[in-house]
């Protein structure tokens, strides 16, 4: 599913300009260890994190990861988004907590 | 590919966390555009950024350069930072000597050294205290 279609279904708020949301999502992954995502989230995975800093972003584009979802209305960086929007990768907001963002994810994907 | 050799060097620079990475994501889009195996790519991408991120967090920075060929993928991280005293006990699964800090910002899970283990063909890691350490990583292509 395109990431575009998966937030208009999920009612997440895309928070990225550029082509991102074209990309496709084959799963979902959540974690807030930076090192312990790039290793374990599998190539599509929307990734869901706390962190809002822009390293997240490198993270994102090294373990292929499809899209970045912001749990609980965390404000995101203007500088990561930035770099999110040259790097292709699409930043969702939501106030929903990740555990109700993985469970309206698991009835989609 | 042709047979010919690419060589590039990047700067590392200390503290930087907006440019941490920097290194890593031009790699990754060099190897793509080469059109090497994105199962590669990923092995190179995650182990790479995994030493260049130890080098801005562990040790001010550093230089890396990779150089590609046809038969591997070779990168070199070095740095003049600290030095590792005990190479067995920072290459176990969760030490880590990060401050609060870095751990805050999610870094410092102790997982970057078994993750460049696991995603390295082979990785050679030459320390000294006080001197530096530089991270040898090997992907094979073929
Ligand atoms: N280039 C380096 N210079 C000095 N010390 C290093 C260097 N690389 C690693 N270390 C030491 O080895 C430890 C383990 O490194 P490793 O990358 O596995 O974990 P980390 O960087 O602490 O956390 P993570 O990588 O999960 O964010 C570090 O905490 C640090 O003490
Ligand atoms: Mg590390």
């Amino acid at each position: 599913m395109k990431v575009s279609e998966f937030a208009e279904k999920l009612n997440l708020e895309i928070l990225t300009e550029g082509n991102g949301s074209s990309k496709d999502i084959k799963g979902m992954y959540i974690c807030d260890l930076l090192s312990w995502a790039m290793s374990h989230a599998q190539k599509g995975d929307a990734w869901v994190t706390v962190h809002t800093h822009v390293n997240i972003i490198a993270v994102a584009v090294m373990a292929d990861i499809s899209c970045i979802v912001i749990p609980e209305g965390i404000e995101v960086e203007e500088a990561t988004l930035k770099k999110a929007a040259q790097e292709g990768i699409a930043v969702l907001g939501t106030k929903k907590t990740a555990y109700e963002i993985a469970c309206e994810a698991g009835k989609l994907l | 590919m042709t047979n010919g050799i690419i060589r590039q060097n990047f700067v590392i620079p200390a503290d930087d966390f907006t440019a941490a990475g920097e290194a890593s994501s031009s790699v990754k889009k060099m190897l793509i555009q080469l059109g090497v195996d994105p199962q590669k790519v990923k092995k190179t991408a995650i182990s790479m950024y995994e030493a260049e991120i130890n080098a801005v967090i562990h040790a001010n920075g550093g230089i890396a350069s990779v150089e590609i060929d046809r038969n591997k993928i070779f990168i070199r991280i070095e740095d003049h930072g600290p030095g590792i005293p005990d190479v067995e006990l920072a290459m176990k699964e969760g030490y880590t000597t990060a401050p609060d800090a870095i751990r805050e910002m999610g870094f410092g899970a102790g997982m970057g050294l078994p993750n460049m283990k696991r995603y390295a063909d082979l990785l050679e890691i030459k320390t000294e205290v006080g001197k530096g350490t530089t991270v040898e990583i090997t992907v094979y292509l073929s």
